[in-house]
């Protein structure tokens, strides 16, 4: 496949065959040799081919292959012409990461750190097969399908000023209940409220680098060595019932025939199937957003109770990692309604647009970006230049290079619990597998992809943060 | 005796190959492959059975629908499976219907579940029914 060197940090796959558009991927040297052993280019080269899809495919820097889509891709669909893919979403619907600050530094909890992590893990349901709080009814459920946040803050978990500071609202109003399937609720009915396991994880972090201080200021974070809670979850059992439901019936109304991947399987976006998913994507959405609403209200309990107050701990900001939306963009030159699938990656609006909240609106939105188990996550801030350069899309964290098989052969959980520690890193898990399949190492250099981020300018850096205490599902 | 499954390589997620003498057994040792990366099936009891019944419009949409059956009892009423019971799929007309008895125990502390499938996918996905009849499959974990 032809793939052209533009700058350092920008190759393209131009236009050829069926592809309508050409596809663009943000990556350095180093990056781009993981990305070119996987089917990372041919499912962009896969996304470019698609009915109404506008200006470019984009590709972002921690991609690897996903199913359809890459993990990374960002594609923007024309509302008449284009389609809504399950697969452009990804199974983990509103897979996010919610992050809180607190007024506690590092030396303030440094005695406290095990007694937290420990607080934490007891009230913070993870891993599989633990249910959350209370068995739900499901006109409960529908009520959280159709509310999202909301549903949880009327509930008493968290405040009114964590909606605002959350991606939607915290709530998708095109969320519908009736197009779920039966199974979909039976799943989600006993996981809401619980973290998950694989790479879902809840982070004590501490504020290691400050780059941009006025921007930092901002969002709430003050100084080195301030302690933050990042909490990585998604939509559980019922976001991925959604997704394979929904590619089924897809299958069945369109067949497969000429798919180069069956999980490209597509419906038009004002078709009635591609309406119900749509419908039923924003219900899973909300599953997710009220889902981290729940778990950040317990962190503040477990705050409250081991350090004597929670006062101080304001959300930051909530972000989906795999959503599609519709939105404005900036198409040859005028602005349009797309329907803009992001699937791994992080939305990095600039400043002035509605969808931020008022107190970030000067500077930008708030850009999350988990690394993996046990290194560096940063928070960004979005740029005007991002709406040119990628729909206004960034990374959504490290990205796999490493099977979980490999890992298991390479590293024991055990050991990787003793290395943190003296790193001065807690760690506690409901599974020492689950701890070697997510091994550092297994994943790309987060710093690299933020790295490449920041250069691009479809995210720039404000902050760096490493973890105190770690809690693995 | 043959190999029930093996797992390969894949950066993301999880990828297997289950064989059998006839496509029945291949589709229940997948089973097995899929529990597998969630509890070690051999040291769950028999104490209970659950039925599936599945349809398909083809092998691979079929297989998809059986794997999730697994995933979905898990979920839902955290039942564990242990090893498969009878099986039979049978073609009648455009569609392909299975039938299958898991056999298994509810879960309880006893058990252990040390990671989370989130789908089957058709990612790679490929059957091969000459014998030994091959089943490859990429699970999303």
């Amino acid at each position: 496949m032809e793939l052209k060197k533009i700058n350092e940090y920008t190759w393209e796959i131009p236009k050829q065959g069926e592809m309508r558009v050409p596809a663009r991927i943000y990556t350095s040297a180093l990056l781009l040799e993981n990305v070119k052993r996987d089917l990372t280019l041919r499912q962009a080269r896969n996304v470019a081919c698609l009915r109404g899809i506008q200006r470019i495919a984009y590709v972002m820097p921690d991609a690897h292959q996903g199913y359809g889509f890459p993990i990374g891709g960002v594609a923007a669909f024309d509302m008449d012409e284009g389609i809504i893919s399950p697969g452009g979403v990804g199974y983990d619907i509103n897979c996010g990461v919610r992050l809180l600050k607190t007024d506690y530094s590092e030396k303030d909890i440094h005695g406290k750190r095990k007694e937290l992590l420990a607080e934490i893990f007891r009230e913070v349901p993870a891993g599989v097969g633990k249910a959350g709080i209370t068995r739900l009814s499901r006109e409960v459920l529908k009520e959280v399908c159709i509310k999202g946040a909301e549903w949880a803050v009327e509930n008493g978990y968290g405040t009114r000023e964590d909606l605002e500071r959350t991606e939607e609202g915290g709530r998708m109003k095109e969320a519908e209940f009736r197009y779920l399937s039966k199974r979909a609720v039976e799943r989600g009915i006993p996981q809401l409220g619980t973290l998950g396991a694989g790479n879902h994880f809840l982070e004590i972090q501490k504020v290691s680098q400050i780059y941009n201080q006025d921007v930092a200021q901002v969002f709430g974070i003050q100084s080195e060595g301030q302690i933050l809670v990042m909490i990585h979850c998604g939509s559980r059992g019922l976001g991925h019932q959604v997704a394979s439901d929904y590619i089924r019936l897809m299958e069945n109304r369109y067949g497969t025939k000429g798919l180069p991947d069956r999980e490209l399987i597509h419906a038009h976006i004002r078709s009635e199937l591609g309406q119900e998913y749509y419908k039923s994507m924003s219900a899973a959405v909300n599953y997710a957003f009220s889902n981290r609403q729940m778990i950040a209200h317990w962190v503040r309990n477990v705050f409250e109770k081991i350090m004597g107050s929670s006062k101080g701990m304001d959300q930051i900001y909530d972000v989906c990692h795999n959503v599609a939306k519709f939105e404005n963009h900036k198409i040859d030159g005028q602005w349009k309604e797309v329907c803009i699938h992001r699937k791994g990656a992080t939305r990095s609006f600039g400043p002035g647009r509605d969808e931020i909240p008022s107190v970030y609106r000067a500077v930008g939105q708030p850009i999350i970006i988990p690394g993996s188990m046990g290194t560096a996550s940063y928070i960004l801030v979005g740029t005007l230049e991002a709406e040119e350069l990628s729909f206004s899309s960034t990374a959504h964290g490290a990205g796999r290079v490493m099977s979980r098989h490999e890992a298991l052969r390479r590293f024991r959980g055990e050991q990787i619990k003793r290395d943190l520690e003296r790193k001065g890193v807690e760690l506690k898990s409901t599974s020492w597998r689950g701890v070697a399949e997510e091994a550092s190492q297994a994943y790309k250099d987060i710093d690299e992809v933020v790295k490449v981020s920041h250069e691009v300018g479809i995210g720039k850096l404000v902050a760096r943060v490493t973890p105190v205490g770690v809690m693995k599902g | 005796m043959m190999k029930k499954y093996e797992f390969l390589a894949h950066t993301a997620d999880a990828k297997f190959r289950a064989f059998g003498r006839t496509l029945e057994e291949a589709f229940s040792n997948a089973a097995l492959a899929t529990a597998s990366l969630m509890w070690d099936w051999q040291k769950v009891e028999k104490r209970t059975k659950r039925k599936v019944k599945v349809k398909g419009k083809d092998l691979k949409q079929l297989l998809c629908g059986f794997l999730e059956e697994i995933i979905y009892l898990l979920d839902s009423e955290m039942f564990l499976l242990s090893s498969m019971g009878k099986i039979k799929i049978e073609k009648k007309g455009n569609q392909f219907n299975l039938e299958a008895f898991f056999e298994g125990d509810k879960y309880s502390d006893k058990y252990k579940i040390f990671g989370e499938v989130k789908a089957i996918t058709y990612n790679e996905m490929e059957i091969n029914e000459n014998r030994p009849v091959t089943l490859q499959v990429v699970v999303d974990v």
